[in-house]
């Protein structure tokens, strides 16, 4: 049984009791009650829209709940606003970064309660406490440096030591791993166990399964806006999590091929001595039709940067060949006239106008070349191609006029790939298409990746989730400190394999 | 299955119409009212306000402002500003007069005065585009430009015009209404369905909605941003020569200001300052909202300087009201 020997405690630090939140007509949560004990990992499990970020919004004090009530320490604790619930010792790490690029780490860090003297900010002590806070973390940042030139990664490293620069006794993380690397996401462990040995509670919501497994000691699944259980973890399994997250038996998570690939003699695409300095070097590799060639590599590897090149973005030396014919790609537009579709990694900046409606995005990339004559829109075009996307891809949605930035994450990404789909490209390149994408729409993307590849579509699939990488790909391209490092071909490598690649503990 | 799906073309095609009512009324709904509410203001108080000739006059006096408009609405849902629409007004006027005086017809002035427009406007978009400044630095600096260009072409006295037929643009009836008003109504549709019906108008919300996805999409968006600039000048050249044609003259203080009522009527109408919302039925209610308030008030004889102030207001409780209605539906 457990071999951590953490005594369970018994006084929750926060209990919630039949919290609610509804959004005019729109029930967000319905009835939530359970209990965060301190000095513990309390998991939220749930897929996207089972409510989670509502529930952590509620007690960050951005909402407030429409029925139930809020225990803290015992007593019943109200939030009218994001101040109070800081005062009350709750730190919310968000999804989203909230840090201003153009201040330093320090002043991010300590944003609205730097150091003073005499009325003005007191630099030296401002840096000195960031910069010791930072090094007590484990996190090696320099606190002067400004957030601008830090990576993603770095960036929502200092989001971590911002939260915790007051002392907090509840910290929430929401999925803090998303753009981490697995060394980063080693120092956000530690500073996890750190924090639950100082009697605090994590709150961690998370859909990297392994993860979970791993950090956790209490999880709570919620459904459709429901609390269904807590468990604590080690009386549990993935297998049953997943069930009662998504309210099925989710044998495999990945569909296999139906029939095996036949590899055609000729490359789709080929790329030749790809550079374009400081972001890759010396990239070759090719594809074929019906191909599903698999970009694995650390955070910051240059797969990325690869990727849009392919695009058209950036002037890369190196040849890019397709079906024989030389392509000197000038930009996107070029890109996709020439058959290369592109779902990047970040859908809500790159990939969807938000405040438009799914129709709109969904025929975004195609209406100029297949919804329209003379120049004049064709709306039966952007019609069927709607409602057969909404069909196609599963897509919840009130209907096809729904603003897009009200769905969710999954949703969302459903959109962006029938943006691309409309257009029926030879190459489709995909950028961490499951990131932070729930389970069941997961299984929907790869379902459709299948049967794109069935139908001959060329995929290119870049992800950190080594084992989606595994499954989904033919062959896979490793890269390293923005090299290619080496080519794994179809069935062979075990996970450590491929990491022992990507770390650079095996070199070819 | 759940029933908030849609499965299939039919229920799709039935949620377009209702759906189209549905954001029509959103989108005008509120503005309509205070539009209505406004003239029944004006009426219970002058009753010369509901006249037709009055009625006729407000809308003679928005022409020019909801034409500026117009150009203005393309521009802001771009996430865009256009300070110069005022001084390229005064010097297209400039040109008109130059070209009449040099024995041109009056065709050639106007069409010498539209192309002048689409330069200016050129200009605008490719300082914006190509170089990346902001386009509001770029407009206040043309906006300069543009009028001190008029000043030296006129010498900074009204040119005064006497061609008849040029005089008929601004100042002519046919079938009884005056012809700047049915400048507005073609210039409205048009620029409706180029909106609402043709490719560009589309690529305009979406690279006004997100500039980036809209690039990524494979949309030209240097491109489209400088001809959206050339499509305000081409509209304040209208403008222009509506203007010049009225008072028989050009002059190189014409339009001062001219910009601002452009931007606070596409404003009024909905359209958003930071891209992806706007329509020009919308701006041609704003426009109307504006002259409706200049008119009653002067028909009350309140004096100018409280008109400007009440003006404001009006706008600001307008501009108030929609912020907090889109923010419940959204």
């Amino acid at each position: 049984m457990n071999t951590v020997l953490k005594p369970r405690p018994t006084v929750p630090l926060l209990e919630l009791r039949g919290i609610a939140k509804s959004f005019g007509p729109v029930e967000a949560i319905k009835d939530v009650s359970f209990s965060i004990l301190p000095g513990r990992v309390h998991t939220l499990l749930g897929e996207n829209g089972a409510g989670k970020s509502t529930l952590m919004k509620i007690l960050a004090g951005v909402h407030a709940p429409t029925r139930g009530e809020i225990l803290l320490n015992g007593s019943p604790a109200t939030f009218a606003n994001p101040g109070e619930s800081q005062k009350a010792g709750i730190a919310i790490i968000y999804q989203e970064l909230s840090l201003a690029k153009n201040l330093s780490v320090a002043e991010n860090m300590f944003a609205g309660h730097e150091p003073r003297r005499l009325g003005v900010v007191d630099f030296k002590r401002l840096y000195a406490q960031s910069q010791a806070l930072l090094d007590d973390l484990g996190i090696d940042i320099d606190a002067t440096a400004p957030v601008s030139r830090l990576s993603m990664a770095q960036r929502q490293l200092v989001e971590i030591a911002k939260a915790l620069s007051r002392d907090a006794s509840l910290v929430i993380m929401d999925e803090p791993t998303s753009s981490l690397s697995d060394r980063e996401a080693g120092i956000l462990f530690h500073i996890v166990t750190k924090l639950t040995a100082k009697g605090a509670a994590v709150v961690y919501i998370s859909h990297r399964m392994d993860e979970i497994m791993r950090i956790s000691d209490d999880i709570s699944v919620m459904r459709d806006g429901r609390y269904i259980a807590t468990l604590q973890k080690d009386q549990t399994t993935i297998g049953a999590l997943i069930a009662m997250m998504v309210g099925r038996e989710m044998s495999d998570v990945y569909p296999r091929r139906e029939t095996p690939y036949a590899c055609p003699a000729v490359p789709l695409l080929k790329v030749c001595h790809l550079t374009l300095p400081g972001q890759f070097e010396d990239i070759s590799f090719q594809i074929h039709a019906g191909e599903i060639l698999g970009f694995f590599g650390l955070i910051g590897a240059g797969r990325s940067e690869v990727m849009k090149a392919l695009f058209g973005i950036g002037r890369p030396s190196g040849e890019i060949t397709m079906s024989g014919k030389r392509l000197k790609l000038r930009n996107p537009a070029h890109a996709i006239r020439e058959g290369i579709a592109f779902v990047t990694e970040d859908r809500k900046h790159e990939g969807l106008v938000l405040m438009h409606s799914i129709a709109n995005n969904v025929t975004m990339a195609s209406f100029e070349e297949h919804g329209s004559r003379f120049g004049i829109l064709n709306r039966r075009f952007e019609r069927d191609e709607t409602a057969n996307a909404i069909t196609r891809m599963n897509i919840r949605a009130s209907g096809p006029f729904q603003a897009v930035g009200n769905l969710s994450g999954g949703n969302q990404q459903k959109v962006v790939f029938s943006k691309w789909l409309a257009l029926k490209p030879k190459v489709l390149i995909l950028d961490e298409p499951t990131r932070g994408v729930d389970v069941g729409a997961k299984f929907e993307i790869y379902r459709v990746i299948r049967e794109l590849a069935s139908t001959g579509t060329a995929i290119i699939l870049v992800s950190s989730e080594l084992p989606e990488a595994l499954a989904m790909s033919d062959r896979l391209v490793v890269m390293r400190e923005k090299r290619v490092v080496h080519e794994f071909s179809a069935h062979g490598p075990t996970q450590e394999e491929v990491m022992s690649y990507a770390t650079g503990a095996k070199t070819a | 299955m759940n029933p908030t799906q849609l499965s299939g073309a039919a229920s799709t095609r039935r949620s377009h119409a209702s759906g189209a009512l549905q954001r029509a009324l959103r989108h005008y709904g509120g503005i309509v009212v205070g539009l209505i509410v406004l003239c029944g203001f004006f009426w219970a108080l002058s009753p010369n306000f509901m006249s037709v000739n009055n009625l006729v006059n407000v809308v003679m006096q928005v022409s020019i402002i909801a034409i500026l408009g117009f150009g203005m609405t393309y521009v802001l849902l771009l996430g865009d500003i256009d300070l110069s629409v005022g001084a390229t007004m005064a010097l297209v006027g400039t040109v008109c007069a130059f070209a009449l005086e040099h024995g041109a017809s009056p065709l050639a002035a106007v069409l010498a005065a539209m192309v002048t427009g689409l330069v200016l406007g050129a200009v605008n978009g490719s300082l914006s585009a190509l170089l990346t400044i902001p386009s509001f630095i770029v407009t206040v600096a043309t906006m300069g430009v543009f009028r001190g260009l008029a000043y030296l072409t006129s010498n900074g006295v009204p040119i005064s015009i006497d061609d008849d037929r040029f005089a008929f643009l601004g100042n002519g009836l046919v079938l009884g209404i005056p012809l700047p008003i049915w400048i507005l109504a073609v210039l409205l549709l048009l620029n409706h369905f180029v909106l609402s019906r043709t490719v560009f108008g589309r690529k305009a919300y979406l690279a006004g909605g997100n500039r980036e996805a809209a690039l990524y999409s494979g949309i030209d968006v240097n491109r489209l941003r400088i001809m959206i600039f050339m499509i305000s000048g081409l509209l304040a050249s209208i403008g222009g020569v509506l203007m010049t044609s009225r008072l028989y003259s050009a002059q190189p203080n014409a339009g001062i200001g001219y910009e601002l009522d452009a931007i606070a009527a596409a404003v009024l109408g909905g359209t958003s300052l930071s891209g992806g919302y706007g329509t020009v039925l919308g701006t041609l209610i704003g426009a109307l909202i504006i002259g409706v308030i200049n008119n009653g008030m002067n028909l009350l004889s309140v004096p100018y300087f409280y008109q400007l102030i009440v003006k404001g207001i009006v706008i600001l409780v307008a501009v108030c009201i929609d912020v907090q209605t889109k923010k419940r539906h959204a």
